[in-house]
C-alpha cells in the first residue's frame, strides 16, 4: 500500500508507467513453460530459422533461380558436393534436373512455402473468425445457418475442392495465366476452404465467453454488437485462434505441397518445396535422389517443428490440461 | 392486468422511476425444433416445455429508495434485475421508466435510458474483461456516453469515480487479476457509477466477497446513494443486509411476489406465511425468540407451476380457494402489500 502511494505521488506529473508488454510477457505462464521446455525450444529455434532463410534467401542463396542466365544445363543432375566422384564444390546440395543449384532452390522455395501457407491462414483466419464469432454470438437461426454451411463446407475434403478448382481454373484460363497467379490462386482455395476450423472453435470459445458478466456489464453499458463481438470477446478467445494457427499453417503448408506435387501448384519455374519434390521425382530412379529426398526434409522437418510449437501452446494455453 | 390497488397507491407516492407491471418471463427448454416432436399416441406431436422463471410481477421503485428483492435461490429475483436492464426481453408485461415503456425499444433507442440505469453485478471475477485494463474498461463508457468530451474531460472522470469508491486513480494502467475480490467489485461500481446514473441495479454484488469486505463495499454503495441522490434495485439472498440497507423489501417466491413492504413492517410484522417463514430462519441472538417455522416439502419445479397460490403447496395455512385462485397484492394497514387470500379474508 505505502509504495504504491508513493509511487504515484512521485509520479504525479506523468501518468502511471505500466510495466511493460515484455516484462508482463516474462511473468507469464507461457515464458516459465517456455523456458521449461526443451522441446519448445528447439522447435523454435529450427522455426526462427526456417523464418530467416525464407526472409534473406536473396541475401543467402549462392544463385537465382529465377534468372535463366545463371542457369546452366550442363550442371543438371550434379549431386551433393559431399559425393567425392561427381559432386562440386560450387553446388552445395547438388542441382536439379535443369541445373539450378538445390540449396538456393530451396531456400527460395521455402519461402514461397512459408508465404503461402501463412497467407492461407490468414485468410482463413479472417473468414472464419468473423463467421465464428458472428455465429457464436448471435446464436439462433443465424448460427445453425452459419454453421451448416460450415458443415457443408468440411464435408468437402480440402484437397477435392482445391484440384477442381485449380484443374477447371486452370483448364479454363490456360496454363500461362494460371502460372503468374498459382500463388493468388492456392492462397485463395486453401484459404476458403478450410475456414470452419476456425469459426468452429472460434464459435465455441464465443458461447463460453459470452455467458460471462463482462459482456453483460457491455451490453448493459449500451455498446453497440460489433464493438461487444471484437473488443470484448475477441481478445479473450485469442489463446484458441494462436494454437489452431500453428497447426493450420502447417497443413496449409502441406496442402500447397501436394498440390503442387499434383501439378496443381506453384509452376516449375517458380517451384515451392512440393513442386522441387514432384519435379525430382521422375528422376529418383535413376539415382538422383536428392532432388526429391533434401526437399523432403526441409518440408518435414519443418511442419513437424510447427506441429510440435502448436502442440506445446495448446498444452500451455488450454487451463485444464496444465493444472489437472 | 394491472391491479387497480397499486395504481392507487402510486399516486400517492412521490415519483415513481421505474415501473414494471404484469411481467412475464419464460424460458424455452425444450430444445430446437427436432428435439420437439414427440411421438404420441399414434401422432407426432410437438411439445414444447418452459421454466416459468417470472410470473406476473407488478412492482414499482420510487425515486431515491432502494428496494431489495429477497428470496431464495432460483426464484426469479436476477431474472427481474436482468429483465429490467434489458438483458432479458420479457414474455408478456411492460417496463417503464420515467413513465416511458423501455421494454420492446431495439438497442439504440435504449442508448439514452442506459445513461441513466447501470448494473453491478455478482461476480466480481467475471464481470470485468480480464483483457482491458481498468482505465479502458472506466474510459469505455464514459466515452460511449459523453462523445464530445476531450480526451482529459474523460480521464478527470474516470479519477473522480476512481478516487470515490477508493481505487488509487494510478492503477489505472493495471489489468483486473491484478487486484482482489473487493477492489474488483469497487471496479465494477466505478464503471457503474462513470456514467452518472440515477438508478443502479445491484445482482447480488456482496454475495461473493469475503465477510470483511461485503460491510466495506455496502457502505460504498450507501455513501454513493447518498452522493449522488440514487435510487436502487438491489437484489440478495442476505436478510441481514436487506435490514441495513433496504427502504423497502420485496419477497419472492417462485417467481411470483409475495410480499412488498417497508423494511421496518416486514421485519416487524411479516404477513405472508412464507414471509413469516423466512424471516424466523434469521439466526438471532436471542432466547424468547418464536420458534422457527419449519415449511414442509420443497420448492415445486418452476417447470410445472402449482395451480392458484404457488406457496399453497407448502402453506400451513392453504385452503382450497388457494388451490384454485392465484391471489393478488392486497395493501395492509401497515403500508405493506401482500399477495395471500389468507390475509385478504384476515385468516392469517
Amino acid at each position: 500500500m505505502t509504495t504504491e502511494n508513493q509511487t504515484s505521488a512521485n509520479k504525479m506529473p506523468v501518468p502511471e508507467k505500466a510495466p511493460s508488454a515484455w516484462e508482463r510477457f516474462k511473468e507469464t505462464h507461457v515464458w516459465h513453460s517456455f523456458i521449461k521446455d526443451r522441446v519448445a525450444q528447439i522447435s523454435l529455434t529450427i522455426f526462427m530459422g526456417y523464418v530467416i532463410m525464407a526472409l534473406f534467401a536473396p541475401a543467402i542463396a549462392p544463385f537465382d533461380p529465377y534468372d535463366p542466365t545463371q542457369i546452366d544445363i550442363m550442371n543438371s543432375e550434379l549431386p551433393p558436393s559431399w559425393d567425392e566422384e561427381m559432386g562440386d564444390e560450387q553446388f552445395w546440395l547438388g542441382t536439379d534436373a535443369q541445373g539450378r543449384d538445390l540449396w538456393s532452390t530451396i531456400l527460395y522455395g521455402t519461402r514461397i512455402s512459408l508465404t503461402i501457407g501463412i497467407c492461407a491462414v490468414l485468410l482463413q483466419a479472417t473468414i472464419g473468425i468473423i463467421i465464428g464469432l458472428i455465429a457464436g454470438y448471435r446464436g439462433g437461426r443465424v448460427d445453425n445457418i452459419l454453421m451448416r454451411f460450415a458443415d457443408v463446407q468440411l464435408s468437402f475434403s480440402t484437397m477435392m475442392v482445391a484440384i477442381v478448382v485449380l484443374a477447371v481454373f486452370q483448364a479454363s484460363f490456360g496454363t500461362e495465366l494460371y502460372q503468374d497467379l498459382a500463388r493468388i490462386m492456392l492462397v485463395l482455395v486453401i484459404g476458403i476452404a478450410e475456414w470452419p476450423q476456425y469459426a468452429r472453435t472460434i464459435r465455441a470459445s464465443v458461447l463460453a465467453e459470452k455467458k460471462k458478466e463482462y459482456v453483460d456489464a457491455a451490453r448493459v453499458m449500451g455498446l453497440g454488437q460489433m464493438r461487444i463481438m471484437f473488443r470484448h470477446i475477441l481478445p479473450n478467445t485469442l489463446s484458441p485462434i494462436l494454437v489452431i494457427s500453428t497447426v493450420q499453417v502447417a497443413n496449409a503448408i502441406i496442402s500447397e505441397a501436394s498440390l503442387s506435387f499434383l501439378g496443381l501448384g506453384m509452376p516449375v519455374s517458380q517451384p515451392s518445396l512440393g513442386s522441387l519434390i514432384s519435379s525430382g521425382f521422375e528422376y529418383i530412379f535413376s539415382g538422383a535422389w536428392w532432388i526429391t529426398v533434401i526437399p523432403g526434409i526441409v518440408l518435414v522437418v519443418l511442419v513437424l517443428v510447427m506441429n510440435l510449437l502448436g502442440d506445446w501452446l495448446r498444452d500451455v494455453l488450454n487451463p485444464k490440461l496444465y493444472k489437472g | 392486468m394491472t391491479d387497480s390497488k397499486i395504481t392507487e397507491q402510486t399516486d400517492q407516492q412521490p415519483e415513481t422511476l421505474v415501473q414494471i407491471r404484469g411481467l412475464y418471463k419464460k424460458f424455452n427448454i425444450s430444445g430446437d425444433f427436432l428435439d420437439q416432436l414427440k411421438f404420441k399416441g399414434g401422432k407426432i406431436v410437438r411439445e414444447q416445455e418452459f421454466v416459468h422463471a417470472i410470473n406476473g410481477v407488478n412492482l414499482d421503485i420510487q425515486k431515491g429508495e432502494a428496494l431489495c428483492v429477497v428470496g431464495e435461490s432460483g426464484c426469479g429475483k436476477s431474472t427481474v434485475a436482468r429483465t429490467v436492464m434489458g438483458l432479458i426481453t420479457p414474455s408478456a408485461g411492460s417496463i417503464s421508466y420515467r413513465g416511458e415503456r423501455i421494454d420492446d425499444l431495439d438497442d439504440k433507442q435504449l442508448l439514452p435510458y442506459r445513461k441513466k440505469m447501470q448494473m453491478i453485478f455478482q461476480n466480481p471475477y467475471a464481470s470485468l474483461n480480464p483483457r482491458m485494463t481498468i482505465a479502458q474498461t472506466l474510459e469505455e463508457p464514459v466515452r460511449l456516453h459523453n462523445p464530445d468530451w476531450s480526451a482529459q474531460q474523460v480521464r478527470d472522470k474516470v479519477h473522480e469515480v476512481m478516487f470515490s469508491v477508493g481505487i488509487d486513480p494510478s492503477w489505472g494502467e493495471r489489468f483486473a487479476h491484478e487486484f482482489s475480490g473487493g477492489q474488483r467489485q469497487r471496479i465494477s461500481i466505478a464503471r457503474a457509477l462513470a456514467v452518472d446514473p440515477e438508478f443502479i441495479v445491484a445482482d447480488e454484488p456482496i454475495s461473493a466477497l469475503d465477510v470483511s469486505i461485503q460491510a466495506q463495499v455496502l457502505n460504498l454503495l450507501m455513501d454513493a446513494q447518498e452522493k449522488r441522490n440514487l435510487t436502487y434495485l438491489f437484489i440478495t439472498h442476505d436478510l441481514a443486509v436487506v435490514e441495513h440497507f433496504g427502504t423497502r423489501v420485496a419477497v419472492m417466491y417462485l417467481g411470483s411476489l409475495c410480499e412488498l413492504a417497508p423494511t421496518k413492517t416486514l421485519f416487524a410484522k411479516p404477513r405472508h406465511p412464507y414471509t413469516q417463514a423466512l424471516m424466523s430462519a434469521i439466526p438471532r441472538l436471542e432466547d424468547d425468540r418464536p420458534p422457527h417455522i419449519k415449511l414442509q416439502g420443497e420448492v415445486p419445479t418452476p417447470v410445472n407451476l402449482p395451480s392458484g397460490c404457488v406457496f399453497h403447496g407448502r402453506c400451513p395455512y392453504a385452503n382450497e380457494r388457494c388451490k384454485q385462485e392465484i391471489p393478488k397484492l392486497i395493501t395492509t394497514d401497515e403500508g405493506g402489500q401482500v399477495a395471500c387470500h389468507g390475509v385478504e379474508e384476515g385468516r392469517i
